[in-house]
Protein backbone atom coordinates (compact mmCIF):
# COMPACT_ATOMS: atom_id res chain seq x y z
CA UNK A 1 0.00 0.00 0.00
CA UNK A 2 1.56 3.05 -1.18
CA UNK A 3 0.89 6.18 1.54
CA UNK A 4 2.08 9.66 0.37
CA UNK A 5 3.86 11.38 3.16
CA UNK A 6 3.25 15.07 2.71
CA UNK A 7 6.70 18.07 3.78
CA UNK A 8 5.31 21.77 3.80
CA UNK A 9 8.48 24.10 5.15
CA UNK A 10 8.31 23.51 8.51
CA UNK A 11 7.06 19.80 9.16
CA UNK A 12 8.98 18.17 11.82
CA UNK A 13 7.06 14.76 12.27
CA UNK A 14 7.04 14.05 8.65
CA UNK A 15 10.36 11.46 8.85
CA UNK A 16 8.34 9.67 12.36
CA UNK A 17 5.30 8.78 9.73
CA UNK A 18 7.23 7.60 7.05
CA UNK A 19 8.69 4.96 10.00
CA UNK A 20 5.08 4.10 11.27
CA UNK A 21 3.95 3.52 7.74
CA UNK A 22 7.33 1.36 7.14
CA UNK A 23 6.72 -0.31 10.33
CA UNK A 24 3.05 -1.42 9.60
CA UNK A 25 4.32 -2.73 6.21
CA UNK A 26 3.31 0.26 4.60
CA UNK A 27 5.01 1.84 1.38
CA UNK A 28 5.71 5.10 2.30
CA UNK A 29 6.30 8.11 -0.27
CA UNK A 30 7.79 11.78 0.36
CA UNK A 31 5.67 14.47 -1.90
CA UNK A 32 7.52 17.76 -0.63
CA UNK A 33 4.71 20.19 -0.83
CA UNK A 34 5.19 21.68 -4.33
CA UNK A 35 4.87 18.23 -5.90
CA UNK A 36 2.21 17.76 -7.59
CA UNK A 37 0.16 14.01 -8.20
CA UNK A 38 -1.14 11.65 -6.09
CA UNK A 39 -1.65 8.92 -9.04
CA UNK A 40 -0.99 5.51 -7.60
CA UNK A 41 -1.48 6.56 -3.87
CA UNK A 42 -3.65 5.19 -1.66
CA UNK A 43 -3.58 6.92 1.31
CA UNK A 44 -2.04 10.49 2.10
CA UNK A 45 -0.67 11.23 5.80
CA UNK A 46 -0.24 15.01 6.46
CA UNK A 47 2.53 15.64 9.17
CA UNK A 48 2.62 17.35 12.72
CA UNK A 49 5.15 20.43 12.70
CA UNK A 50 4.83 24.14 12.08
CA UNK A 51 4.11 24.55 8.27
CA UNK A 52 4.95 28.34 7.30
CA UNK A 53 6.20 28.78 11.34
CA UNK A 54 2.16 28.57 11.43
CA UNK A 55 2.55 32.40 10.57
CA UNK A 56 -1.22 34.05 10.34
CA UNK A 57 -2.82 30.68 12.06
CA UNK A 58 -1.74 27.54 11.87
CA UNK A 59 -2.46 25.75 8.63
CA UNK A 60 -3.69 28.88 6.71
CA UNK A 61 -0.66 29.24 4.29
CA UNK A 62 0.29 25.46 4.24
CA UNK A 63 -3.72 25.07 2.80
CA UNK A 64 -2.71 27.33 -0.56
CA UNK A 65 0.56 24.90 -1.16
CA UNK A 66 0.01 23.43 -4.61
CA UNK A 67 -0.09 19.86 -3.61
CA UNK A 68 -3.28 20.58 -1.34
CA UNK A 69 -5.26 20.97 -4.71
CA UNK A 70 -4.37 17.57 -4.81
CA UNK A 71 -5.48 16.22 -1.18
CA UNK A 72 -8.29 17.48 -2.19
CA UNK A 73 -9.36 16.04 -5.79
CA UNK A 74 -8.09 12.68 -3.84
CA UNK A 75 -10.26 13.63 -0.44
CA UNK A 76 -13.14 14.32 -3.11
CA UNK A 77 -12.71 10.93 -4.75
CA UNK A 78 -13.26 9.34 -1.51
CA UNK A 79 -9.73 8.93 -0.94
CA UNK A 80 -8.39 8.39 3.22
CA UNK A 81 -6.48 11.15 4.51
CA UNK A 82 -5.00 11.52 7.68
CA UNK A 83 -4.17 14.79 8.86
CA UNK A 84 -1.99 14.84 13.01
CA UNK A 85 -1.41 18.01 14.51
CA UNK A 86 -0.61 20.81 12.65
CA UNK A 87 -1.55 18.25 9.82
CA UNK A 88 -5.49 18.31 11.14
CA UNK A 89 -4.53 22.24 11.67
CA UNK A 90 -4.23 22.28 7.50
CA UNK A 91 -7.17 20.02 6.64
CA UNK A 92 -9.76 22.76 9.27
CA UNK A 93 -7.84 25.42 7.24
CA UNK A 94 -8.49 24.04 3.66
CA UNK A 95 -12.01 23.20 4.75
CA UNK A 96 -11.79 19.39 4.31
CA UNK A 97 -12.98 19.17 7.67
CA UNK A 98 -15.07 21.05 9.97
CA UNK A 99 -14.07 23.64 12.96
CA UNK A 100 -10.71 25.29 13.80
CA UNK A 101 -7.93 25.22 16.33
CA UNK A 102 -7.65 27.88 18.33
CA UNK A 103 -4.48 28.88 21.61
CA UNK A 104 -4.77 26.56 23.94
CA UNK A 105 -6.86 28.01 26.84
CA UNK A 106 -3.44 27.95 28.97
CA UNK A 107 -1.88 29.76 26.34
CA UNK A 108 1.04 27.33 26.60
CA UNK A 109 2.83 25.22 24.36
CA UNK A 110 1.46 21.63 25.85
CA UNK A 111 4.04 18.66 25.29
CA UNK A 112 2.89 15.56 27.38
CA UNK A 113 1.19 12.38 27.59
CA UNK A 114 -2.61 12.63 27.22
CA UNK A 115 -5.27 9.85 26.97
CA UNK A 116 -7.71 9.77 24.50
CA UNK A 117 -10.71 7.38 24.51
CA UNK A 118 -11.82 5.31 21.11
CA UNK A 119 -15.33 6.85 20.38
CA UNK A 120 -15.79 4.37 17.44
CA UNK A 121 -13.80 1.48 15.57
CA UNK A 122 -15.99 1.10 12.52
CA UNK A 123 -13.79 3.52 10.47
CA UNK A 124 -11.13 3.65 8.64
CA UNK A 125 -8.45 4.99 11.16
CA UNK A 126 -9.82 3.09 14.57
CA UNK A 127 -10.59 -0.28 13.46
CA UNK A 128 -7.42 -2.22 14.87
CA UNK A 129 -8.61 -0.62 18.32
CA UNK A 130 -11.51 -2.06 20.96
CA UNK A 131 -14.55 0.11 21.54
CA UNK A 132 -14.10 2.41 24.30
CA UNK A 133 -9.93 1.73 24.21
CA UNK A 134 -8.23 4.25 25.86
CA UNK A 135 -4.79 5.11 24.67
CA UNK A 136 -1.87 6.93 25.84
CA UNK A 137 -0.51 9.03 22.96
CA UNK A 138 1.59 12.32 23.58
CA UNK A 139 0.44 15.41 22.42
CA UNK A 140 2.66 18.79 21.38
CA UNK A 141 1.02 21.45 20.55
CA UNK A 142 -0.27 25.16 21.33
CA UNK A 143 -3.23 25.68 19.35
CA UNK A 144 -5.34 22.45 19.91
CA UNK A 145 -8.38 24.10 21.09
CA UNK A 146 -10.95 22.15 19.06
CA UNK A 147 -14.04 24.55 18.31
CA UNK A 148 -16.58 24.68 16.24
CA UNK A 149 -20.56 26.39 15.91
CA UNK A 150 -23.20 24.90 17.86
CA UNK A 151 -25.14 23.16 14.71
CA UNK A 152 -21.42 21.79 13.48
CA UNK A 153 -20.39 20.31 16.72
CA UNK A 154 -23.82 18.53 17.02
CA UNK A 155 -23.66 17.26 13.81
CA UNK A 156 -20.31 15.89 14.71
CA UNK A 157 -21.79 13.94 17.71
CA UNK A 158 -25.46 13.05 16.03
CA UNK A 159 -23.25 11.64 13.28
CA UNK A 160 -20.38 9.83 15.39
CA UNK A 161 -17.82 11.70 13.54
CA UNK A 162 -15.79 12.52 17.24
CA UNK A 163 -13.33 9.28 16.98
CA UNK A 164 -10.95 10.29 19.49
CA UNK A 165 -11.77 12.33 23.31
CA UNK A 166 -9.50 13.57 26.07
CA UNK A 167 -9.75 11.54 28.70
CA UNK A 168 -8.97 10.66 32.70
CA UNK A 169 -7.68 7.35 33.89
CA UNK A 170 -10.86 6.11 34.59
CA UNK A 171 -11.99 6.89 30.58
CA UNK A 172 -13.96 9.68 31.54
CA UNK A 173 -14.14 12.68 29.28
CA UNK A 174 -13.98 15.13 32.49
CA UNK A 175 -12.98 19.31 32.02
CA UNK A 176 -9.59 18.28 33.74
CA UNK A 177 -8.34 15.30 31.50
CA UNK A 178 -9.00 18.31 28.58
CA UNK A 179 -5.32 19.54 28.06
CA UNK A 180 -6.37 22.61 25.77
CA UNK A 181 -10.22 23.52 26.07
CA UNK A 182 -11.10 21.99 23.11
CA UNK A 183 -15.56 21.75 23.07
CA UNK A 184 -16.54 18.01 24.55
CA UNK A 185 -12.91 17.37 24.83
CA UNK A 186 -12.66 16.47 21.04
CA UNK A 187 -8.74 15.58 19.96
CA UNK A 188 -9.67 14.01 16.74
CA UNK A 189 -12.64 13.62 14.05
CA UNK A 190 -13.96 12.86 10.85
CA UNK A 191 -15.92 14.19 7.82
CA UNK A 192 -19.04 13.15 6.73
CA UNK A 193 -17.87 10.49 4.00
CA UNK A 194 -15.15 9.19 6.85
CA UNK A 195 -12.64 9.05 4.56
CA UNK A 196 -10.68 12.71 6.38
CA UNK A 197 -9.37 12.22 9.48
CA UNK A 198 -7.96 15.14 11.92
CA UNK A 199 -6.20 14.44 15.18
CA UNK A 200 -4.52 16.49 17.50
CA UNK A 201 -2.33 13.53 19.80
CA UNK A 202 0.85 12.13 17.79
CA UNK A 203 -0.07 8.38 17.31
CA UNK A 204 3.52 7.96 15.15
CA UNK A 205 5.31 9.11 18.13
CA UNK A 206 3.55 5.93 19.81
CA UNK A 207 4.81 3.17 18.02
CA UNK A 208 7.13 1.40 20.21
CA UNK A 209 6.75 0.22 24.01
CA UNK A 210 10.35 1.14 24.91
CA UNK A 211 9.57 5.02 23.67
CA UNK A 212 6.68 4.84 26.57
CA UNK A 213 3.83 3.82 24.54
CA UNK A 214 2.99 1.48 21.20
CA UNK A 215 -0.69 2.84 21.36
CA UNK A 216 -0.58 4.76 18.41
CA UNK A 217 0.35 1.62 16.15
CA UNK A 218 -3.34 1.20 15.64
CA UNK A 219 -4.13 3.96 13.56
CA UNK A 220 -1.61 2.96 11.14
CA UNK A 221 -2.51 -0.83 11.02
CA UNK A 222 -6.42 -0.01 10.81
CA UNK A 223 -5.58 1.97 7.98
CA UNK A 224 -3.37 -0.77 6.03
CA UNK A 225 -6.80 -3.08 6.84
CA UNK A 226 -8.69 -0.98 5.52
CA UNK A 227 -6.75 -0.62 2.62
CA UNK A 228 -6.55 -4.04 1.80
CA UNK A 229 -10.36 -4.38 2.05
CA UNK A 230 -10.50 -6.39 5.48
CA UNK A 231 -11.41 -3.52 8.20
CA UNK B 1 -4.41 53.82 -10.97
CA UNK B 2 -3.17 54.86 -7.06
CA UNK B 3 -1.20 53.07 -4.36
CA UNK B 4 -3.84 52.74 -1.07
CA UNK B 5 -2.73 51.87 2.56
CA UNK B 6 -5.14 49.73 3.88
CA UNK B 7 -5.56 48.82 7.46
CA UNK B 8 -7.36 45.24 8.09
CA UNK B 9 -8.64 44.31 11.28
CA UNK B 10 -9.37 40.51 11.98
CA UNK B 11 -10.85 39.86 15.68
CA UNK B 12 -12.26 36.57 17.63
CA UNK B 13 -15.67 35.89 16.85
CA UNK B 14 -18.03 37.55 19.67
CA UNK B 15 -18.64 33.76 21.89
CA UNK B 16 -15.49 32.65 20.72
CA UNK B 17 -13.08 32.10 23.74
CA UNK B 18 -9.69 34.31 23.23
CA UNK B 19 -7.30 32.68 25.73
CA UNK B 20 -5.07 35.41 25.28
CA UNK B 21 -7.84 38.20 26.13
CA UNK B 22 -8.71 36.19 29.00
CA UNK B 23 -5.19 35.99 30.34
CA UNK B 24 -4.42 40.17 29.62
CA UNK B 25 -7.83 40.61 31.60
CA UNK B 26 -6.66 39.06 34.46
CA UNK B 27 -3.05 41.01 34.45
CA UNK B 28 -5.14 44.57 33.95
CA UNK B 29 -7.17 43.48 36.80
CA UNK B 30 -4.25 42.39 39.09
CA UNK B 31 -2.03 45.91 38.37
CA UNK B 32 -5.46 47.98 39.81
CA UNK B 33 -7.47 48.02 36.67
CA UNK B 34 -10.43 46.22 38.52
CA UNK B 35 -12.74 48.10 36.42
CA UNK B 36 -12.11 46.26 33.24
CA UNK B 37 -15.17 43.68 31.99
CA UNK B 38 -13.43 42.86 29.34
CA UNK B 39 -10.40 42.19 26.75
CA UNK B 40 -10.44 40.87 23.22
CA UNK B 41 -7.53 40.52 21.36
CA UNK B 42 -7.34 40.44 17.39
CA UNK B 43 -4.40 41.43 14.72
CA UNK B 44 -3.93 44.77 12.38
CA UNK B 45 -2.60 43.93 9.44
CA UNK B 46 -1.87 46.74 6.97
CA UNK B 47 -1.58 46.44 3.24
CA UNK B 48 -0.55 48.45 0.49
CA UNK B 49 -1.69 48.23 -2.90
CA UNK B 50 -2.53 49.87 -6.43
CA UNK B 51 -6.01 49.38 -7.41
CA UNK B 52 -8.39 51.77 -9.77
CA UNK B 53 -10.04 53.70 -7.01
CA UNK B 54 -10.49 53.31 -3.22
CA UNK B 55 -13.63 51.50 -4.06
CA UNK B 56 -11.77 48.79 -5.70
CA UNK B 57 -9.34 48.48 -2.79
CA UNK B 58 -11.62 47.66 -0.71
CA UNK B 59 -13.12 45.08 -2.31
CA UNK B 60 -9.85 43.48 -2.84
CA UNK B 61 -8.99 43.53 0.66
CA UNK B 62 -12.19 42.02 1.45
CA UNK B 63 -11.96 39.39 -1.00
CA UNK B 64 -8.47 38.71 0.70
CA UNK B 65 -10.26 38.73 4.10
CA UNK B 66 -12.56 36.10 3.12
CA UNK B 67 -9.82 33.59 1.54
CA UNK B 68 -7.33 34.06 3.77
CA UNK B 69 -6.77 37.05 6.38
CA UNK B 70 -9.40 35.72 8.45
CA UNK B 71 -10.63 32.47 9.31
CA UNK B 72 -14.57 32.68 9.56
CA UNK B 73 -14.81 29.71 11.97
CA UNK B 74 -12.96 31.91 14.25
CA UNK B 75 -12.70 35.70 13.30
CA UNK B 76 -14.43 38.10 12.07
CA UNK B 77 -12.92 40.88 9.78
CA UNK B 78 -13.29 44.45 9.03
CA UNK B 79 -11.32 46.64 5.91
CA UNK B 80 -10.94 49.36 9.04
CA UNK B 81 -9.12 52.28 6.66
CA UNK B 82 -8.51 52.63 2.98
CA UNK B 83 -6.28 56.14 2.25
CA UNK B 84 -4.19 57.04 -0.31
CA UNK B 85 -0.75 56.82 0.29
CA UNK B 86 1.86 59.63 -1.39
Amino acid sequence: MKVAVLTFPGSNCDEDLYQAVLQVGGEPAWRWHRDRGLEGVDAVLLPGGFSYGDYLRAGALARFSPVMEDVRAFAEAGGPVVGICNGFQILCEAGLLPGALIRNESLRFQSEDCLVRVERTDTLFTNAYAPREVLRIPLAHAEGNYRADAPTLERLEGEGRVLFRYVDADGDATPGANPNGSLNNIAGIVNDRGNVMGMMPHPERAMEPLLGSDDGVGVFTSLMAALAGSP
Amino acid sequence: MARYRIEIRVTPRPGILDPQGKAIHHSLHSLGWTAVEDVRVGKAIHVELVAASAGAAREEAEAMCRKLLANPVTEDFEVYQVEEAS
